[in-house]
């Protein structure tokens, strides 16, 4: 008698404990191996572009807050960057240099917690994410110190930032940077040579270059794949240029590379930032001129930037308001995930939660 | 899986997590112990001072939430006299945008992180509720005349003693880290 | 003569009736263990979460009781009193059976664990075979609730459960033999009583396999691919809640404090040791083959579950085999003086087969063509 056989369909999410938030996947499977995968997102929409439309120009950079919620401060950036570019407001030099600070230590924090989750979805159970954690929060006590919150920072202006940091900020980022190397260092030894993590993790999920550029991938993701692309390098914005950094590459595109470079991206980051200290002017205006409620010049522009997930851009659409008349924003990870299937297709139940976790997702962004 | 390293890049995890057991625990003991917060928190309460008040209503274009109600009337040289100013808490975001576009410095962020409530009618800030009084003091958050008047922050960076976690030997219990920072 | 034989014979002279000289002393030494379980499992379930914590560099519980010890009864008081749910789609009666079948036998295997020197409730000739017989039927428990729970997840979970359960019983099971040819016995006690120098010593590749074989059996981390929260949740005990949870959380933690009192018992030479009462060795070293245990938890990601596979059949049991022939030549060969000889042979024999093997063997497949 044949043994009869059918697909076996699963769930996973949109509650699920390595889903990051509220995603949904629907696989089919053959024992434990995936053969079709259907991702399906949308629970966590806000209409953030909607809501946009109705506001002015600085009420909607507590929005953008709302995207990336672990990478808010780069948000903020790209989004006022967008703006300043359709209006055509200078920046001061000290605000500039505040920027890139704020966003590599923005960097830094998002790669640890995509890391750490990484990690966790590994089955290291929470180890890794508690010792990346205590480094997270002291760079959350920074931006708590300058912006008085510690995840919707709302820092950043048109024009500028909004209040320019206190006395003991430039002492508390020498002694951050002073001793994050040897924490890193730590992680390093906790985890990267580990067989078990390796045997999980090199391989997997292979992202070929080709699919990579094909699907438009940015960030960690499309550079794991052998891409030397770093829009901080390549199409430097605000004052990218007069730092001296690289940008790191993997080889085969698979998890492990993915794990790698990020935290070859934090170092990178911390050599930015001590760069960025050393060249910072002591006094000086931080944020020029702009009325609460200006009116860009009609007029269309797309404004994007680096972030840590990848390349986030804001299009708006001005008509001469007080409000634009249309924003859309390219979130990196809504890209990235467009590969998911390529990726996980073939591989077991184990190896998708850990192809999805190193994409480094956060659902915020996706579903906007 | 190959033990290419014969398995020593597992001791050398382990190795890690066990010197880890001899540091400093990085938790807070949060209800005996309080950290000090940032001296500009947008804490959940904001502080109104209805003397500076002109009730010229910039917050209430700058509320994103449309959440601040600001009602008035004509007084005697034609100056506006505040009958209700009330913001419901429970839809407020926080964002600062009220305290940064008042141009007469009579809003503020609070301090208070304690703020739950058992029903969300207690949310609604009134202007009673909304001034200065000793448990309900104002942030520095734009506000730089009161940087002075508030404690530093506690960062963890540092050492216990500013609020930070030194990296030293502690035993597994918790009365021995002191209470209350 | 164990303690309870002892006991016997001072009810008979006594002059109790027969049936009284028999069941009295079983009942309490049955009574003795089952508390003794409980309040270690509670203790263990405290240390795990106190030192787990501490590994993390957080505190742990530590608001109920000194230091947290009463926060395990906190636990076990809540889920008891939590709704008992039964899915709709679960077949009932299997559903509810299945953590009894889980518990009981974990129960069962500490009749012939030696506390101290007599303190042991069955001196079984055959002991160590009884436990690895008992410590089966749990196997059947977690399958049944993984199927009868109606839950994907589960019945992943099941799926695993019986594949790693019956691959890791074979190497197992062959480096206890290594044991039982030098000690010439079965029983419990014998195995204490011949460990002049601890099997650790002696057969330190045996020990390895053992750790690594009972870590698989008792699905601890990193061969935790039952409960693998990141990836199946809970696995097989998902749908379950209250008393019956309970059972599950209990019986986890009874099969590694059983575990570790076998492997104290093997390999650790069970209740001996200078100065101290040997019950207080026992607890010690059981304690101590714990905190390995939660050490490793706290540090070691997850396997696949074709490599975990992979890891019995490649890894382990070839070297299970090979170690078991070389004991047996060792003992046929060598005077029962040379011990010290056979340990310096047999930690040569470790180190040579683990660089072989970790430059011989690959592990586990990868991605699969559909």
């Amino acid at each position: 008698m044949p043994i009869k056989t059918e697909q076996f369909y699963l769930n996973v999410g949109p509650q699920h404990p390595s889903t990051h938030g509220v995603f949904r996947l629907r696989l089919s499977l053959d024992g434990e191996v995936v053969t079709d995968v259907e991702p399906i997102i949308g629970y966590l929409h806000r209409g953030i572009e909607k809501l946009a439309e109705s506001r002015t120009y600085t009420q909607i950079i507590p929005l953008t807050d709302r995207l990336d919620y672990l990478a808010s401060m780069t948000d903020n950036v790209a989004y006022c960057l967008a703006v300043e570019k359709l209006a055509g407001i200078k920046i001061p030099e000290r605000a500039e240099y505040i920027r890139v600070i704020f966003s590599e230590l923005m960097r830094i924090s998002s790669h640890m917690m995509a890391v750490g989750f990484y990690l966790n979805d590994c089955g290291a159970f929470f180890t890794p994410v508690l010792y990346m954690w205590r480094e997270r929060e002291k760079i959350i006590d920074l931006f708590d110190m300058v912006c008085g919150q510690r995840l919707l920072y709302n820092y950043m202006r048109v024009g500028g930032v909004s209040q320019d940091v206190p006395d003991e900020f430039l002492p508390a980022i020498k002694k951050f940077v002073a001793e994050m190397p040897r924490y890193i260092g730590e992680y390093n030894q906790l985890i990267k040579q580990n067989e078990i993590f390796l045997a999980r993790s090199k391989g997997v999920g292979i992202l070929p270059k080709e699919t990579a550029v094909n699907i438009g991938a940015s960030g960690p993701v499309l550079r794991a794949s052998g891409v030397k692309w770093d829009i901080r390098k390549m199409d430097p914005y605000s004052i990218y240029d007069r730092f001296d950094f690289e940008v790191p590459t993997g080889e085969a595109g698979d998890c492990y590379d993915r794990y790698w470079v990020r935290i070859q991206e934090m170092t990178q980051s911390l050599r930015i930032i001590e760069q960025a200290i050393n060249q910072i002017p002591a006094k000086g205006p931080i944020c020029s001129e702009v009325p609460q409620f200006f009116r860009p010049p009609p007029g269309e522009t797309y404004g994007y930037i680096e972030a840590p997930k990848g390349n986030l851009g804001f299009y708006i659409v001005s008509d001469g308001s007080i409000a634009p008349y249309r924003l859309h924003i390219y979130p990196p990870t809504l890209i990235n995930i467009t590969a998911l299937k390529d990726m996980m297709i073939g591989w077991k139940v184990a190896d998708l939660i850990i192809i999805f976790g190193s994409m480094d997702v956060v659902l915020g962004e996706i579903d906007r | 899986m190959k033990f290419e390293r014969y398995g020593t890049g597992i001791v050398k995890g382990m190795a890690l997590t066990l010197k880890h057991l001899f540091r400093a625990p990085i938790t807070v003991q949060y209800p005996d112990e309080k950290l000090n917060i940032s001296r500009r928190t947008r804490g959940n309460e904001l502080v109104w001072f209805p003397e500076k008040c002109t009730g010229c209503g910039t917050c209430t274009k700058a509320c994103l939430q449309g959440n601040i109600i600001l009602v008035t009337h004509r007084g005697e040289e034609s100056k506006f006299i505040v009958d209700k100013f009330e913001l419901d808490s429970g839809r407020c975001i926080f964002c600062g945008l009220c305290v940064e576009s008042c141009p007469y410095n009579a809003l503020a962020m609070g301090l208070s992180y304690e703020c739950a409530k058992y029903s969300r009618k207690d949310l609604v800030l009134s202007k009673e509720r909304l001034a200065v009084s000793n448990d309900h003091q104002p942030s520095a958050y734009y506000r730089p005349q009161f940087d002075d008047q508030l404690p530093d922050q506690s960062l963890l960076l540092y050492d216990r003693d500013k609020g930070g976690q030194k990296l030293k030997f502690l035993p597994l219990s918790k009365r021995k880290r002191g209470s209350g920072a | 003569m164990t303690l309870l034989d002892q006991f016997q014979l001072i009810l008979k002279t006594a002059g109790w009736p027969e049936w009284a000289v028999y069941l009295t002393p079983a009942i309490v030494g049955i009574l003795i263990i089952i508390i003794f379980v409980l309040t270690v499992v509670i203790v263990f379930i405290w240390w795990e979460r106190r030192l787990i914590s501490r590994f993390q560099i957080r505190l742990g519980p530590n608001r109920c009781g000194p230091e947290g010890i009463l926060q395990p009864i906190a636990t076990a008081v809540k889920i008891l009193l939590k709704e008992d749910i039964v899915p709709e789609k679960a077949d009932k009666l299997i559903h509810f059976i299945a953590p009894i079948i889980v518990f009981v036998p974990i129960l069962l295997i500490f009749a012939v664990v030696p506390f101290g020197e007599g303190a042991i409730l069955v001196d079984l000739n055959v002991g160590i075979i009884y436990v690895i017989a008992i410590s089966s039927i749990s196997v059947i428990g977690i399958f049944m609730a993984a199927w009868g729970s109606g839950n994907k997840y589960s019945y992943i979970s099941g799926m695993r459960s019986i594949a790693q359960m019956v691959s890791y019983e074979i190497p197992v099971v062959l480096s206890i033999v290594g044991i039982a040819l030098v000690t010439g016995s079965f029983s419990m006690i014998k195995i204490v009583e011949a460990q002049s120098i601890p099997f650790i010593l002696l057969q330190p590749l045996g020990f390895l396999i053992f750790f690594l074989g009972s870590l698989a059996e008792m699905n601890r981390s990193p061969f935790d691919l039952l409960e693998a929260d990141s990836e199946i949740v809970a696995g097989y005990h998902i749908e379950y809640s209250g008393m019956k949870f309970a059972m599950f959380y209990l019986g986890e933690y009874g099969v590694a404090l059983a575990y570790s009192g076998i492997i104290t018992t093997l390999f650790l030479s069970g209740w001996q040791g200078p100065l101290l009462p040997p019950i207080l060795w026992f607890i010690i070293k059981v304690m101590l083959v714990f905190s390995l245990i939660i050490w490793m938890r706290a540090t070691l990601p997850r396997l696949r579950v074709d490599q975990l596979m992979s890891f019995a059949w490649k890894f382990l049991l070839p070297m299970a085999v090979i170690n078991l022939v070389v004991v047996a030549v060792e003992v046929l060969v060598l005077p029962a003086g040379l011990q010290w000889v056979m340990v310096i042979l047999n930690f040569g024999l470790a180190a040579v087969l683990i660089l072989l093997w970790s430059k011989l063997f690959t592990l586990g497949g990868g991605r699969v063509e559909v």
